[in-house]
């Protein structure tokens, strides 16, 4: 190691450095070098010792908890592909499947959005950094796995672009970066992300987004469906049944298929378990916000009992409370999406509520509007926005009491 | 009965590095140093030119805002250097020390005739006035505006921080001397911890109301204990003083001169012969360092403690209100992919690193920054460090912004840079905060003025 550093230090560096032929890249080459090696930057001003964490190591906690989702993911890809092929696969066959599936969307993603944010660092003369670790890995997670590669480009430049470094980079988003990439392709290009597009298929089966009459015909199960369990209720025939990817009446098994994940989805989202894994790192390291995490699932759980309670004989309403939390992409929004600390509401008491509007919201769009059958990404986002709002009112009670405390202490009443 | 306070935030930063409960009298004190930059905002002007013999009592500088706020040389000998720094600030002032120390003889007030004019008076033509400090602003405080309360904290919770109960132990008579003195003043609250504090100097002090608290640092922290006991409002004053400076401020009326010897702990996991000393104020770090430090690899040499103290060289000399001195290492070679490491021996508040499972051990600590700086992205950390009822992101961001208002209303008069300092150390993002505290304080009381 000793040997790397000294090459770097002594025959790369000064290349960067000012007055360095290839000083233009002094951002490119720190963010190698800090990549590679903690600086040994030493404290000037201020206190003489410091915690040992870094942005880096807060960002990879993330990534951390994100691999059993993204493992699970990849499973499930091929898992799906080979049931809507009513073929039989081992662990391995449908892990090899998803792996040449996710794989290059995962490439892609962190090469585009990378690329675009070491261009805006050297152009900017910043420093690269960590954001984009995580936005790079959540992109992937929440897309069909079939999505064209030339789409998760455009919506990872789009993301970088407009979600984040017009606003001067991490730390000043307002939105979450990879929802704006899911909601830039679900808005651009809606039919490829919704309807049958949740199960792989070869490309021959495939014509653009839709499964071809030959495939349907000759490859795939009789009764085939690959909308997701959310889209079947969503549908106008949703007579109280699920039903998998294969055509099978699944109702008693929902709620552990869809715990455990064995649905069609996006890559990262379907199975809770494996994401609660995840949740369970980031509230133990303490780089996720518990109370964002809980009020979310409270919120939507809540919103499904009242839904409920009123439902008569609207089979939607009547979908157990329960279910809401595993169905769809809850439980991936509430622990990866809406604790994103930059975009989030950043008081403990905002939190809650930020959390709570999330999960209500997210079902509440889920139920009422048939055009959205997942509410989601949209509850999320719009609470991002919201976000401020709710720091202000909070921020503001604390300065009511101080003004008020104040004025007693003047009155001479105190 | 005073309040009883318990606070759950905050951390104990584990070090390596106490000083053993054994007091030595170093020798070698021939110099002193006065150092007006320890005063934050003073406008000095010098009294004194090399050459001039001086005794312990004799004024050096005075405030040019506050003239008759004296300071006093602690040692008699002779001025032999008066540094100025740009614009001929004065920077330091160097007194020779005589070997047998001769003091001005002082006349002091009876206590129990005295106004609160003539202890004023007297403390502020003595030297002793400089001990005073006020919030808001932390700074020196104003002798014409009469404060709520006189607040003074029992305990230090900073990072291997003198025992106080140790450090006063035998200047009982003196303290209490001086709380007598504060108290003809201000109301005088004293500041316990519950399981820390043991001396009667503290739990038995006359003429002053008795508090306890209960929690990890900052609890030491007499920002935070005002917080708690007696918030500041706009406009208020709260005085604040050291334990020890209070014996000193004792001493004045016991003996009749300005004695300013304190007890002093060497602290750090490069001191050879961890200890307390007694010394003078402006003493020489040599006097205490001088073949006590670990050579093998650079140190960093602080007067003070590492989330507040200075930065000094072994030339350097002993802080004016410094209880410590602390020598770390410099910070060690870059880490490969020390980002990603299980990292059992790197102490954090997080969790992210597996030292956690190790809650008591303690830890050698260097002065490596861990990381680079970034904007605010991670939040409620601060929060889990900050024990008083503020939003310490939001009051930074407002003196980012430079919007006063807003950080009148955020509660910037209840704070001094000190109190940032957990947050400072915890910060993820590597973010300056004791900095951006001072710079906000600084645009209020030009502001106010």
């Amino acid at each position: 190691m000793k040997a790397l550093r000294n090459f770097m230090e002594k025959k790369l560096e000064p290349n960067f450095k000012e007055g360095g032929k290839l000083h233009k890249f002094w951002p490119l080459y720190d963010g190698f070098a800090t990549f590679l090696f903690v600086p040994g930057h030493v404290t000037h001003k201020g206190v003489h010792v410091r915690d040992s964490i870094d942005l880096k190591r807060t960002m990879s906690m993330v990534i951390i908890a994100m691999i059993p989702a993204l493992i699970f993911g990849i499973y499930n890809t091929g898992y799906q592909h080979f049931l809507a092929l009513g073929e039989q696969a081992g662990f391995g066959q449908a892990f090899c499947y998803g792996l040449l599936k996710v794989l290059p969307i995962i490439v892609v993603s962190y090469g585009v959005g990378l690329g675009i944010e070491f261009l805006f660092c050297i152009i900017k003369k910043h420093s690269i950094s960590e954001g984009y670790l995580v936005s790079g890995m959540l992109i992937p997670l929440i897309l069909p796995a079939d999505i064209p590669l030339w789409m998760v480009a455009l919506a990872a430049a789009f993301a970088v672009v407009i979600g984040k470094e017009i606003f001067g980079g991490t730390g000043m988003n307002i939105l979450n970066v990879a929802l704006v990439a899911r909601a830039f392709l679900f808005f651009a290009y809606p039919t490829y992300m919704s309807g049958d597009v949740w199960v792989s298929m070869k490309g021959e089966h495939r014509k653009g987004y839709e499964i071809t009459e030959a495939a349907k015909a000759d490859v795939l199960v009789d009764g085939y469906t690959g909308s997701t369990l959310l889209g079947q209720t969503a549908n106008a025939e949703f007579n109280g049944t699920f039903k998998n990817v294969a055509g099978e009446d699944i109702t008693n098994s929902v709620f552990s298929d869809a715990f455990f994940g064995f649905i069609p989805g996006s890559i990262g989202e379907t199975s809770t378990l494996a994401i609660l894994i995840g949740a369970f790192i980031l509230i133990v390291t303490g780089v996720g916000s518990w109370r964002i995490i809980i009020s979310t699932f409270t919120g939507a759980y809540l919103m499904g009992l009242l839904f409920n309670l009123v439902a008569g004989d609207n089979l939607y309403m009547a979908v157990p409370a329960h279910y809401h939390l595993v169905l769809g992409g809850l439980a991936f929004g509430a622990v990866f999406m809406a604790t994103d600390p930059v975009s989030a509401a950043q008081t403990n008491i905002g939190k809650v509520i930020y959390g709570l509007g999330i999960g209500v919201l997210a079902v509440l769009i889920r139920v009422i509007n048939p055009a959205y059958p997942e509410g989601v990404m949209l509850a999320i986002l719009f609470f991002n926005v919201m976000a401020p709002v709710i720091d202000y009112f909070v921020v503001q009670s604390n300065i009511n009491k101080r003004v008020k405390r104040f004025k007693l202490a003047t009155n001479g009443t105190k | 009965m005073g309040k009883s306070i318990k606070i759950n935030k905050g951390l104990d930063i584990r070090m390596v590095g106490e000083a053993e409960k054994v007091t030595v009298s170093p020798d070698g004190v021939d110099t002193i140093v006065i150092k007006p930059t320890d005063f934050h905002f003073l406008a000095p002007k010098c009294l004194v030119n090399p050459g001039d013999e001086v005794k312990a009592g004799t004024p050096l500088f005075y405030s040019k805002k506050h003239p008759e706020v004296k300071f006093c040389s602690p040692v008699s000998g002779e001025v032999v250097e008066v540094v100025r720094g740009e614009k001929r600030r004065l920077m330091s002032i160097k007194i020779l020390a005589d070997k047998e120390t001769r003091y001005l003889d002082v006349q002091v007030p009876s206590l129990e005739t005295a106004s609160k004019e003539e202890i004023i008076s007297t403390l502020c033509e003595n030297g002793l006035w400089a001990y005073i400090k006020q919030r808001p602003f932390d700074v020196i405080a104003n002798p014409r505006v009469a404060p709520k309360g006189i607040f003074i904290s029992a305990f230090d919770s900073n990072p291997l921080a003198p025992d106080l109960d140790f450090a006063l132990q035998g200047y009982g008579p003196e303290f209490q001397k001086g709380i007598d003195v504060l108290a003809k003043l201000a109301p005088v609250h004293i500041t316990a911890h519950t399981e820390k504090t043991k001396s009667d100097v503290f739990l038995k002090a006359a003429n002053a109301q008795i508090h306890t608290i209960n929690g990890p640092h900052p609890s030491g922290n007499v920002g935070v204990q005002i917080h708690h006991i007696d918030p500041i409002n706009k406009g208020e004053v709260a005085w604040t003083v050291n334990a020890q400076d209070v014996a000193i401020i004792g001493r004045l009326f016991t003996e009749k001169k300005y004695n300013a010897i304190r007890v002093v702990a060497i602290t750090g996991s490069e001191v050879n012969r961890r200890r307390y000393a007694k010394v003078i104020t402006g003493t020489p770090l040599k006097a205490l360092l001088q073949d006590n430090i670990n050579t093998t690899h650079p140190v960093r040499i602080i007067s003070g403690n590492v989330l507040t103290g200075t930065q000094e060289s072994m030339d350097g000399y002993l802080g004016f209100y410094d209880n410590q001195v602390t020598v770390i290492p410099e910070g060690y070679e870059p880490q490969f992919f020390g980002w990603i490491l299980p990292g059992f021996g790197k102490f954090s508040m997080s969790k992210t690193f597996f030292s956690w499972l190790t809650p008591s051990k303690k830890y050698t600590l260097n002065t490596s920054l861990n990381g680079e700086e970034r904007a605010f992205v991670v939040t409620g950390e601060y929060e889990k460090v900050f024990p008083m009822n503020i939003y310490p992101v939001y009051l930074l961001k407002a003196i980012l912004a430079n919007d006063i208002e807003k950080m009148e209303e955020l509660g910037i008069y209840e704070v001094a840079p000190e109190d940032f300092a957990l947050c400072e150390f915890v910060c993820t993002s590597k973010i300056q905060t004791q900095a951006i505290v001072r710079q906000g304080l600084d645009t209020l009381m030009i502001e106010t003025e």
